[in-house]
């Protein structure tokens, strides 16, 4: 069981530029947020990362703080790139009960309005020329690929020189993006393995096959609290791929209750009724 | 009903109804509603026997209306068209006051009118319902089938999602494959050299307006043959032959208000499962809504796994599992195709299974396996094992079907005597 | 009688089956009005209207003195007229031909409930559109325009119906809107800027 103490935080500087930039604060703040959980995981399962592809994001929707969290480090380390064209800032405020005055200080970049949708400030032509394509809406990526996906993309990215941008994937190998998160997560070198399979034509081959990531470089985050940042993180698009979910599942338990009495009493007029069938 | 002039007890026929006064006595000399009640519902008389199979025709007709009503509703906010048909879907599931919920009652009452129509037709399989004298019952029940199969997947191509534009690429490429003419055709089904602006609007078209139009027709003329052949039973017996001193089934009871109120514990345990997929996993795990479609429909991209709704992956899994493109549209065409003669094959002389040899129930039961195992395995990726148990499947689905005129004879698959009365057990 | 529906009133407890037959209608009923919420609440504003219905600004120190501008606010033209005060002054003493003169009757925030209809004397802030049938009034500023007749203190006039209003919006009798233009909440969170749906009391 994790036993972690959520916290509203407060929202840090926002500063926007490609590369992104960080709020200092991050620190401090990711300092509030405990992960023993991923502490013991690292502990059994001994070598980082050998196991991601069973990672789950593990996220819990209802949790405002953890939201509240994300929404930040969407806005300090995605809105570079990344837009959420469906969702209008306004609502996420409502939403994630985030005051106004916060909002627009922390959150937005200056000049966008509330009503807004959250745009990036990054013109399209521009990305095209810098990553080879344009860097995809996220308002829907939750739902398209799941939270998992998500999970196990952020928190697998190592340094590979042969790529345009220093680093690699093993959720998405080949991806156009640059490991925007390695001042938080540091740098993780992927460590092979040699595996023997045989091939279809029975021959044995001897094959690299990916093992651990070795920690060559620290960030500011320790492997516990960069999973923190990165479940907020997702945890938040979870929230921006079906803002609704919370009021459906709200509404959901008074409906099934209702049916339940209509059909119990719809149960009782069949069996009086059909006293009469012999 | 206990009361003396009730209408179960003497049922009065359209010729004596009791003659009314007031607003009734008006509307009656100028619509004939008391005779409609009297002759459709509290004067049908069905069977008694009927047990859980026979919930499933009015569970569809409540789909229907439900899809109807949420459909009027979607259009209001819908745009059709390449660059609004996404957002549009995506303004009625953020923006408008409980879209989301119009939608997902919407996505899933799709799913759930596949699930319930295929249940009535299993009970059909299961009873012997489309034999004589219930061919033309049965044909018209197909057609709706066929007509839903049509509305369902234009339907899906609407949101425009990336599965939407690979489905309809899929499927109107089908039509290619037809000799001659298949090129042509596939060309003027799109209205343009790829799937676009000009297919999704006509798609659309044909779904809110064509489609709902003919599927209310076929399922009134459905009725119609219904209510004059009358229902069959679980013991296949026909009532019409024991007719009691008021010239009433001696096994019939009236329809209202005993199957109504059996109906309506029906409809409510139907919507309590309804609820709970539409409040707490609308997308059913990928399956009612399958998460590529979340990604806006890209010509230029197709999504890795490729596979239509789950209602349609039987006839895609023998589709994907013949090696001959032309011969694989053909047979799934033949695996929709051959229910219609299913009253033609069936040489049996009793209807039910429950008075049937082993032989016409291990045939049934294989091809209930096969069916849900081909719609297992439409899901999957066409490769290795898989395609093999489509094969495998796909040959038993179609014994089942072409095999029926030997092994359904009763030379073959002895019958046991059927009751001259229908089973009923009163609790 | 059929052998198959014994009727039999020993056996069968009418009160109970007539008991049990209302409630489940009357439970079906309620779900029916449950049901019809959603869809009926479809039909209000979205989000998205809302949310493009957000309070409008304007810098009222660029109108001239004696024009007017127009913006637009929830889709309604907002007629924002810098008056002169020769305009101001024209307000008096037609109070008799008015069928509202007080604007009792009328719709404005309470702050906008005097004679000049405004906060500022200055600045006339009306929703644009006629209370008789809502089609656009036009400008008649000038007292005493040939058009109007010698009498007319300055206001406008809806080319639909002809309805009279005068420059702080209060309808002329012989008109056939009965009350007079209605003026929206605003603010003036500065000096130069007026705020058109919003006030003290937050926005609309």
């Amino acid at each position: 069981m994790r036993t972690r103490m959520w916290r509203p935080m407060p929202m840090h500087v926002l500063r926007r530029s490609l590369f992104v930039v960080v709020g200092c604060a991050v620190l401090a703040t990711a300092g509030f947020v405990h992960g023993t959980a991923f502490a013991a995981e690292e502990a059994a399962g001994g070598k980082l990362g050998a196991d991601w592809k069973t990672q789950h994001a593990d996220t819990d929707v209802a949790n405002n703080a953890s939201l509240q969290r994300g929404a930040r480090n969407f806005s300090n380390y995605c809105l570079g790139c990344h837009s959420l064209k469906y969702e209008r800032w306004s609502r996420m405020a409502q939403d994630l009960e985030i005051p106004e005055p916060l909002l627009q200080k922390d959150l937005m970049p200056p000049g966008d309005k509330p009503a807004q949708y959250i745009l990036t400030s990054m013109p399209a032509a521009d990305a095209e020329a810098w990553f080879g394509k344009t860097p995809p809406d996220l308002s829907l990526m939750a739902r398209a690929r799941g939270k998992d996906y998500l999970y196990q993309f952020l928190t697998t990215f190592y340094v590979d020189p042969t790529r345009q941008t220093g680093a690699n994937n093993l959720r998405l190998p080949a991806t156009a993006m640059p490991h925007v998160l390695s001042e938080l997560e540091g740098l993780k070198r992927a460590v092979y393995k040699k595996e023997e399979k045989r091939g279809e034509d029975g021959k044995v081959i001897t094959e690299q096959v990916f093992d651990h990531f070795e920690q060559i470089a620290p960030g500011r985050l320790s492997t516990a609290d960069y999973a923190s940042f990165v479940r907020d993180t997702v945890n938040f698009l979870d929230y921006v791929g079906e803002p609704t979910q919370q009021a459906r599942r709200a509404l959901g338990v008074w409906v099934v209750l209702f049916l339940l009495v209509f059909t119990w009493l719809a149960w009782l007029m069949k069996k009086e009724y059909w006293k009469d069938v012999h | 009903m206990a009361s003396n002039n009730g209408p179960a007890a003497g049922a009065p026929l359209a010729g004596n109804l009791p003659k009314r006064k007031g607003f009734m006595g008006w509307l009656n000399k100028r619509m004939p509603v008391d005779e409609f009640i009297a002759e459709q519902l509290t004067g049908y008389y069905a069977p008694k026997n009927f047990n859980i199979w026979y919930f499933f025709g009015s569970l569809a007709l409540v789909v229907l209306v439900m899809q109807l009503l949420t459909g009027i509703f979607l259009t209001m906010f819908y745009k059709p068209g390449e660059l609004t048909s996404f957002d549009s879907v995506e303004f009625i599931m953020r923006e408008v006051s409980h879209g989301w919920l119009i939608r997902y009652l919407h996505s899933t009452g799709a799913s759930a009118f596949f699930i319930v129509v295929y249940l009535h037709m299993f009970r059909a399989l299961l009873y012997g319902s489309y034999k004589p004298p219930r061919e033309l019952l049965w044909l018209l029940g197909m057609l709706v089938y066929l007509a839903l199969m049509a509305e369902a997947f234009m339907g899906y191509v609407l949101p425009w999602g990336n599965m939407s534009f690979w489905g309809a690429q899929v499927i109107v490429n089908l039509f290619g494959t037809i000799p001659a003419i298949g090129p042509p055709l596939v060309e003027w089904i799109r209205g343009d050299y790829g799937i676009a602006d000009a297919t999704l609007n006509r798609f659309f078209a044909l779904h809110v307006v064509a489609l709902p139009l003919g599927i209310l027709l076929l399922v009134m003329l459905h009725l119609v043959a219904l209510r004059t052949t009358g229902s069959n039973n679980p013991d296949g017996i026909e009532i019409k032959e024991k007719l009691g001193p008021n010239g009433k089934p001696l096994d019939g009871i009236p329809f209202h208000p005993y199957y109504t109120v059996k109906d309506v514990v029906g409809v409510g345990v139907f919507f309590i499962l309804f609820a709970i997929i539409v409040f707490f996993v609308p997308t059913f795990g990928g399956l009612f809504l399958e998460g590529p479609n979340f990604d806006p429909a890209n010509p230029m991209s197709t999504p890795e796994h490729i596979a239509p709704v789950w209602y349609f992956t039987p006839f895609y899994a023998i589709l994907r599992a013949v090696p001959d493109q032309r011969l694989g549209a053909l047979l799934m065409g033949l695996a929709v195709v051959s229910f219609f003669f299913l009253p033609w094959l069936d040489r049996s002389p009793v209807k039910s299974m429950r008075y049937r040899g082993w032989v016409s129930k291990t045939m049934l039961t294989l091809f209930a396996v096969s069916f849900i195992a081909l719609g297992y395995l439409g899901l999957q990726p066409a490769e290795g094992i898989y395609v093999l148990w489509a094969r495998i499947f796909g040959v038993i689905y179609f014994l089942y079907f072409w095999a029926m005129p030997f092994y359904s004879r009763a030379s073959v698959d002895p019958v046991k005597q059927v009751p001259q009365r229908v089973v009923f057990n009163a609790h | 009688m059929a052998d198959n529906v014994v009727v039999a009133d020993d056996e069968v407890d009418l009160s109970r089956r007539k008991f049990l037959t209302n409630a489940t209608i009357a439970t079906g009923a309620v779900g029916a009005v449950f049901v019809a919420v959603p869809f009926i609440e479809s039909w209000t504003p979205s989000e998205r209207a809302r949310a493009l219905g957000a309070p409008t600004e304007l810098d009222v120190s660029k109108i001239e003195p004696g024009q007017m501008t127009t913006v637009v606010w929830r889709r309604q033209p907002i007629y924002v007229v810098r008056r002169t005060p020769e305009m101001v002054a024209h307000l008096q003493g037609h109070d008799a031909a008015l069928k509202d003169p007080t604007s009792d009757k009328s719709d404005q925030p309470p702050y906008a409930k005097n004679v000049l209809r405004a906060r500022k004397a200055e600045y006339l802030v009306l929703i644009g559109t006629c209370t008789h049938l809502g089609c656009l009034p036009k400008q008649r500023f000038e007292a005493g325009s040939p058009e109007m007749g010698p009498s007319w203190p300055g206001g406008f006039f809806c080319p639909c119906h002809g309805s009279r209003f005068d420059l702080a919006g209060r309808v002329f009798e012989g008109s056939p809107a009965s009350v007079n233009l209605r003026v929206p909440p605003y603010e003036y969170p500065n000096e130069r800027t007026l705020l058109v749906g919003a006030d003290e009391k937050g926005a609309a």
